[in-house]
């Protein structure tokens, strides 16, 4: 089966669109795996199961995205995922930063599944089939993810002035990583020259922010005001993805051609 | 349909889900099928992208393809055109599911869950991440049983 970009004339818009989708998949992947770390550690079994099963969702997405890269490349998805030099993943900072407490990977749940929304929405509305049916399909899966998110950070910045307190500092925390997850580089330049997505990719820093905002100030939660922590979309991470994709690849590294 | 074309349909209602009692053709997975001389190509619709038994069906399938008389190649994908959903469901399916106690929507996630015990709207939700990637955990206020509810992709 082709996969997403042989369909592509232009190399400029080929590769931009490839650096879209890598995006996604490493997105996906590393914050998947970060959820992953709740399995048996969750602050009840509905939530430990939930984490896990999120997880779970997240590297399936990971998988699907890869194998359209792969698709029109050779090689699979395990290999993509598991073999590049640290430098060529392209996933925000947000994602590979350590869980720290609950409050934490709630914040980043919420602010990410908003952003993860928005670009399926753009990728779902685009004409580039497999991929656009493909971001349909997703988008309807995320879906119950951020009424997770959104529920518990409801029950959370609700409850005591303190479980209040600790979102607000958790949402400062991870505010500058979130607007990193829009930085934009000659691919996204590239890509809104193309004309392949429906609408410029800087439009869903809008309707992403405005989500949010829409969500956290009846909480009673204040937006911080900071400038993006940027890197992760040309490959520059902290010092923690070293440690993730480390353990992350230990069984693959152990034997790359087994067959499972 | 030839005589080839309907030993493959008769294969594939054997193939059962590995999560659920419920074959893969009365779920709804099978988009379709096509035979090409001795080649076989069948391509599913996934219930959930990110779902284990992805490849544990992709497999079970292309082992009865193959050992079907007359078959030499099978390939078998899943596709992302139409997504699947609740209509996909073969009435037979829905009965299974309600059998292992599972309550299934008509047709929409939003609809009222009732407890497929005691028939009860008065149900409150436990989880919508239950045992597997598309069920929700329930509990039934006017009989205090849980139960399980099959979820789907959220509706658009």
């Amino acid at each position: 089966m082709p996969g997403a970009l042989a369909t592509i004339a232009d190399p400029a818009a080929r590769a931009a669109f490839r650096e879209w989708l890598l995006r996604a998949a490493d997105d996906e992947l590393i914050i998947g795996h970060r959820h992953s770390e709740w399995t048996g550690f969750g602050p009840d079994i509905e939530s430990d199961v939930a984490l896990s099963s999120i997880a779970q969702e997240e590297i399936g997405h990971a998988r699907a995205f890869y194998a359209q890269i792969a698709a029109d490349e050779g090689g699979d998805a395990d290999a993509l995922a598991f073999s590049r030099p640290l430098a060529e993943y392209r996933h925000g900072i947000l994602a590979e930063r350590p869980n720290g407490g609950w409050e934490r990977s709630i914040v980043r749940l919420v602010l990410y599944e908003r952003y993860d929304a928005e670009r399926l929405r753009l990728l779902g509305a685009s004409n580039q089939d497999p991929v656009a049916g493909l971001a349909r399909t997703l988008l309807r899966e995320e879906r119950y993810h951020a009424l997770f998110a959104d529920a518990w950070l409801t029950r959370l910045s609700g409850g005591s002035p303190e479980g209040h307190r600790r979102v607000q500092t958790a949402l400062d925390a991870a505010w500058p990583d979130a607007l990193g997850l829009f930085e934009r580089t000659q691919a996204d330049d590239a890509l809104a020259a193309s004309g392949l997505l429906a609408a410029p990719p800087d439009a869903q820093r809008r309707t992403w922010e405005a989500s949010v905002r829409a969500l956290l100030e009846p909480m009673g939660l204040v937006i911080p005001s900071a400038l993006p922590g940027e890197g992760g979309r040309r490959g520059r991470h902290t010092p923690e993805f070293d440690r993730l994709h480390a353990e992350m690849t230990e069984v693959w590294r152990s034997d790359p051609e087994a067959r499972w | 349909m030839n005589a080839l074309e309907e030993a493959v349909w008769g294969v594939l209602h054997t193939v059962e889900d590995p999560e659920l009692p419920i074959t893969i053709t009365d779920l709804g997975l099978v988009r379709d099928v096509r035979v090409d001389g001795e080649r076989i190509s069948v391509r599913l619709v996934p219930t959930w992208t990110g779902c284990p038994a992805l490849d544990v069906i992709r497999e079970r399938v292309r082992g009865a393809l193959l050992a079907l008389p007359g078959v030499r190649e099978a390939a078998v994908e899943y596709t992302y055109d139409q997504p699947w959903t609740l209509e996909r469901l073969t009435a037979r399916g829905r009965e299974r599911l309600a059998r292992h106690g599972l309550d299934v929507p008509r047709r929409r996630f939003a609809e009222p869950p009732v407890c497929p015990y005691c028939g009860s709207r008065d149900v409150a939700l436990d989880s919508l991440f239950g045992p597997t990637l598309c069920r929700g955990t329930y509990l039934c206020r006017a009989c205090r049983n849980p139960f399980e509810r099959l979820k789907p992709p959220a509706d658009p």
